[in-house]
């Protein structure tokens, strides 16, 4: 127990609890979108986040950027980084719709089936990098920790006067970009006819279908969008932690899922809350007690709202946004 | 259409089964029990290829059957949960970890739980908890840790189920991993005990080497559970199970006590779970907390849904196939994970009923693509 | 708030349930159809926010008659029916099953108490058998958990007609008796069956729920109902989807259930049905009770007419 750590690097741990929150956020969108559609758990989609992180490295590597280059360089690749990592994942996404999903629909099949065949699908696309691409191509691919070059270098841009909180580049890119990614998107579900779609189809598939709401086409266009917010996570991931790894995806997956059930899942921005609220209590507690028991402190968190709020935070609906 | 599939299921060997009469029925069932007795010593070509240990690198073959008997009490035990209440627990490598530390840090001498009561109690250095009495201890335990965790997360609704045991079972080995002073953290714990027996050749009856003499063991206990389990399925317990899994609500109108139903299901499954650990870790004679990742609780949920869940034959093919082919098969060791994956996705999709189903299964699985077809068809 | 002598008179009125394992009858028997109030519903108002679903609603169900609950679409009838089944908890006013307040009890209580119900939207459990749906009924009554079920414990001495035929089986079961479990199954497949016939679909009584034809489905959900052995039996609009003959059918089955001792609620849309089957009808609109009486008063009721043939000055 250690209050002293927490309240002395207060400022600290919050912008660090944010940063990781708004990671978890991005990726539990994937989740929450699915789910408020289909009502199914889609196990394939941290490994949807780990795909968009190795689209950042071949992005890197492809345009030979390195830590160092001049600030043109450096906007150039993250920018082709971030639409390559989004459209790597987006087209995951959808090809573990098509492979794992579409089929077992088309057939009716019970809802736990999906749920193994989306484990299926996980451990295939894992062990693509972890085995399959070793073999054939050799290194980075393989069972390794891979550094990914920080071509956005760390600096300090402004600090906060009154609590002297350092603000770094990284962290601004970040959690605004995280912010902006999650209002566009809850414009897009919330205003535009393709969002309404969603809605229609996410409150009642049957009545949506007979008003003439394409299903399939939702179906799909909630797994592209879901898998390009875990692209949008993944850059993000790689700018603050400069690494990868064939199974990175496992745990920021569970996390990101935990965010999602905690803020309600099926509501977008019940995603928000719930990442930034598992991000701020893992830093928070970590910073009381032992970071060896993040994860411990984070599901004892979601069972103790669960217990209470058994809809989450915000209460479960992508059709409409009740609080 | 109908017609050729009715002609396919008058070929069913359930069907069959269940058509023969009661002297053939339990004669077939005495042979099938005595050959599993015999696997061991299994020798006659072709069938010999079957056995695990045929290259250099190969594992040993009684280990292998035992493993797989292990996991079949594990996948029946599971089946409860899943198959026959609908519960998805996710975390069930929780209960399976908890079984194998129950008797690790009570039965051994090097553990740091059976160090302090020794210490407290001035014991000698060679005492530990007896091996029986770490048996009911490592029950208690997991039956105990099943309703902490199921009574408050049994009235959420099923998904959230899901999340909740999953990380249970994450819970339970960062618990084991981190408290260095109970459970000796990663470094894990040696000298678990075995099971009493007569000194055979100056070694223990259970040891390290007669692999077979576990596999037996471990058999013996899993056709005495799955007599167990038959009973309960076929009784008011098992209807009230099956009833919560189709229509909890109107099982409740019905005088169905959903709750205490649901609690039954985890606490027994969760036994059963912590039972099998026991065995491994007893077999093992070595428990460490890397043995039991989340991983592992997908391999069970796996191993009953791909042989056709809520029937017991169907969830030990499944628990079998899992745990066989990778042995078999060690030589493609670095592909086994891939080969798993791309394994679960081609059976689910192909035969989403699973390899095995019940034949209650199968047959809604029917009238269920029917459905889908016509709908199709409407549009 | 109403008679204080109520719940004292109830006491003497308990139920005897009978053992069905040996007996024809296949339903409780009450101590008759003596026009006591079984169950009161005591000026309920029900509110959702602003909007007021039941409006100081006050009527009773008295013991041994069919009882019809009618109104137009949105009346509140449902709504009632789930205050009356424990779903949900009047805002004010009571609603008393034989003394005892329902309001908060769980569901599976309130069968227990002696209430069961259909449902509009069939409920079954689709992958059980016909016949399996109706043992789940059955169970209702039965004491078998785990251990019992496990260890098959709780033996009994057998009473001369329950002993098996076998030889063995039969000497076993006299020195060590038959357990609870498989006395209660005996007696839950037999009573099974025979509500099965009751209902008239005996038939099909091993084919799984979900492939029976709509008809029996309906059928099926009263036996499952009946299985539990209730008191009140309330039907949701039993006849929804029936043709007229199946509707003539369901009618004697209604009043055949009543004659086995059960009190019936029925809610329902079709006029003729409930006029022809019911003993009382109570009439809801708006959420308010606006008539209440025998199937010819309630018929010649100017509101009820205007209930259902709309507004006199639409009509005019």
């Amino acid at each position: 127990m250690d209050f002293n750590n927490l309240i002395s690097g207060l400022d600290r741990h919050t912008l660090d609890g944010i940063t990781r929150g708004s990671i978890y956020a991005l990726v539990a969108l994937g989740y929450t979108m699915v789910y408020g559609v289909m009502k199914l758990i889609n196990f394939a989609h941290s490994e949807v986040f780990m795909v968009g992180t190795w689209a950042v490295l071949g992005t890197y590597t492809v345009i030979g950027a390195t830590a160092g280059d001049g600030l043109g360089m450096v906007i150039a690749a993250t920018v082709l980084a971030l639409l390559a990592a989004m459209l790597a994942s987006a087209g995951t996404a959808l090809a573990v719709e098509r492979i794992a999903y579409r089929p077992l629909r088309k057939k009716g099949a019970p809802p736990l089936i999906f749920l193994i065949t989306g484990i299926g699908c996980s451990m295939v696309l894992v062990e693509i990098f972890g085995q399959v691409l070793r073999v054939f191509f050799g290194r980075p691919f393989g069972r390794v920790t891979v550094n990914i070059p920080s071509v956005l270098e760390t600096k300090t841009v402004f600090t906060i006067p009154g609590i002297d909180l350092a603000v770094s580049n990284t962290r601004i890119l970040i959690i605004v970009g995280a912010i902006v990614m999650m209002l566009a998107l809850d414009a897009f579900v919330n205003k535009s006819r393709l969002g309404r779609g969603v809605r229609a189809v996410a409150q009642d598939p049957d009545t949506a279908s007979l008003m003439g709401v394409n299903q399939e086409r939702v179906i799909m266009l909630v797994f592209v969008l879901g898998g390009a917010m875990a692209g949008v996570a993944a850059l993000l991931y790689t700018v603050q932690y400069d690494i990868t790894k064939f199974d990175i995806g496992f745990i920021i997956g569970l996390k990101a899922f935990t965010a999602a059930v905690l803020g309600g899942i099926g509501n977008l921005r019940g995603a928000l809350v719930g990442g930034l609220f598992l991000g701020l209590v893992e830093v928070y507690a970590s910073a009381v007690w032992d970071s060896s028991w993040t994860n411990v402190y984070a599901f004892v968190v979601l069972v103790v709202v669960l217990m209470f709020r058994p809809t989450g935070l915000l209460g479960e609906s992508l059709g409409k946004a009740r609080a | 259409m109908s017609q050729l599939t009715a002609a396919y299921r008058g070929l069913r060997i359930g069907d069959r089964w269940d058509a023969a009469p009661k002297p053939v029925r339990w004669f077939g069932l005495l042979l099938v029990v005595a050959f599993a007795y015999y696997l061991p010593y299994l020798n006659i070509l072709p069938f010999a290829y079957i056995r695990t240990d045929l290259t250099p690198s190969g594992s040993d073959w009684a280990s292998v059957l035992f493993l797989v008997v292990v996991y079949m009490i594990v996948a029946v035990g599971l089946n409860v949960v899943i198959g026959l209440a609908g519960l998805l627990d996710l975390g069930y490598v929780g209960f399976y970890a908890l079984g194998a530390y129950s008797i690790a840090l009570f039965g051994s001498k090097s553990s740091p739980v059976v160090e302090a009561l020794q210490v407290k109690f001035g014991l000698s250095e060679e005492w530990a908890v007896p091996f029986a009495a770490c048996i009911p201890i490592a029950i208690v335990m997991s039956l105990v840790a099943g309703v902490i965790l199921g009574a408050p997360t049994l009235r959420l609704r099923g998904d959230y189920l899901a999340i909740v045991t999953l990380g249970f079972g994450e819970i339970i080995r960062i618990t084991a991993r981190n408290l260095d002073g109970v459970t000796n953290g990663a470094a894990g714990i040696t000298q678990v005990p075995t099971p009493p027996g007569p000194e055979i050749d100056g070694r223990q009856f259970f040891n390290t080497i007669d692999a077979e003499r576990w596999y037996w063991l471990a058999l013996t206990i899993l056709i005495l559970i799955i007599w167990l389990a038959r009973r309960l399925e076929h009784s008011r317990v098992g209807r009230a199970w099956l009833a919560i899994r189709e229509d909890e609500d109107a099982a409740a109108v019905m005088g169905v006590a959903g709750f205490k139903f649901k609690l039954w299901a985890f606490a027994i499954g969760a036994t059963l779970g912590g039972f099998a650990g026991l065995l491994f870790g007893s077999k093992q004679q070595y428990v460490e907390p890397n043995a039991f990742m989340v991983q592992l609780s997908f391999l069970f949920v796996a191993m009953v849904v791909i042989g056709g869940s809520g029937n017991i034959a169907g969830v030990l093919l499944g628990a079998f196939l899992l745990t066989y082919l990778p042995e078999r098969f060690r030589e493609f060791v670095e592909w086994r994970p891939f080969a798993f994956g791309v394994a679960l996705v081609a059976v689910m999709i192909l035969r989403p009923q699973g390899l095995v189903p019940s034949r209650r299964r199968a047959r809604e699985f029917e009238d269920r693509r029917h459905e889908a077809e016509e709908a199709a068809a409407d549009v | 708030m109403s008679e204080p002598t109520h719940g004292s008179t109830v006491e003497q009125e308990e139920v005897v349930l009978k053992d069905t394992s040996d007996h024809d009858e296949i339903a409780i028997e009450t101590t008759g159809p003596d026009g006591s109030v079984l169950l009161e519903v005591d000026h309920v108002t029900l509110r959702f926010g602003g909007v007021v679903a039941l409006n100081d609603v006050n009527f009773q169900i008295r013991r041994g008659e069919i009882l019809g609950l009618i109104g137009p679409n949105g009346a509140g009838k449902t709504t009632c029916f789930n205050a009356m089944t424990g779903v949900y908890t009047p805002t004010e006013g009571k609603i008393r099953f034989k003394g005892t307040e329902i309001a908060g009890t769980k569901p599976h209580k309130i069968n227990q108490l002696g209430i069961a119900r259909t449902f509009q939207n069939i409920r079954l459990f689709p992958e059980m058998s016909a016949m399996e749906n109706v043992m789940v009924g059955c169970d209702a009554r039965h004491k078998t958990s785990v251990p019992g079920a496990l260890f098959r414990i709780y033996r009994q001495r057998p009473k001369e007609e329950e002993l098996p035929d076998n030889g063995i089986r039969r000497a076993f079961a006299k020195v060590f008796g038959i357990s609870r479990h498989t006395l209660e199954e005996r007696a839950g497949r037999r009573r099974s069956m025979e509500l099965l016939r009751f209902v008239g679909i005996a038939d099909r009584a091993h084919e799984l729920a979900r492939n029976l034809p709509y008809g029996y489905q309906r059928r099926l959900e009263i036996a499952r109902a009946l299985a539990t052995e209730p008191e009140l039996i309330c039907l949701d609009e039993p006849a929804a989807g029936f043709n007229p003959a199946e509707k003539e059918d369901l009618m004697g089955l209604i009043r055949r259930i009543r004659d086995l001792g059960h009190t019936v609620l029925v809610i329902e849309h079709d006029m003729k049905l409930v006029l022809g089957v019911t003993d009382r009808i109570v009439v809801l609109e708006f959420g308010q009770k606006i008539a209440e009486g025998t199937p010819d008063e309630v018929a010649r009721n100017p509101k009820v007419i205007a209930a259902y043939l709309g507004e006199p000055d639409d009509a005019a």
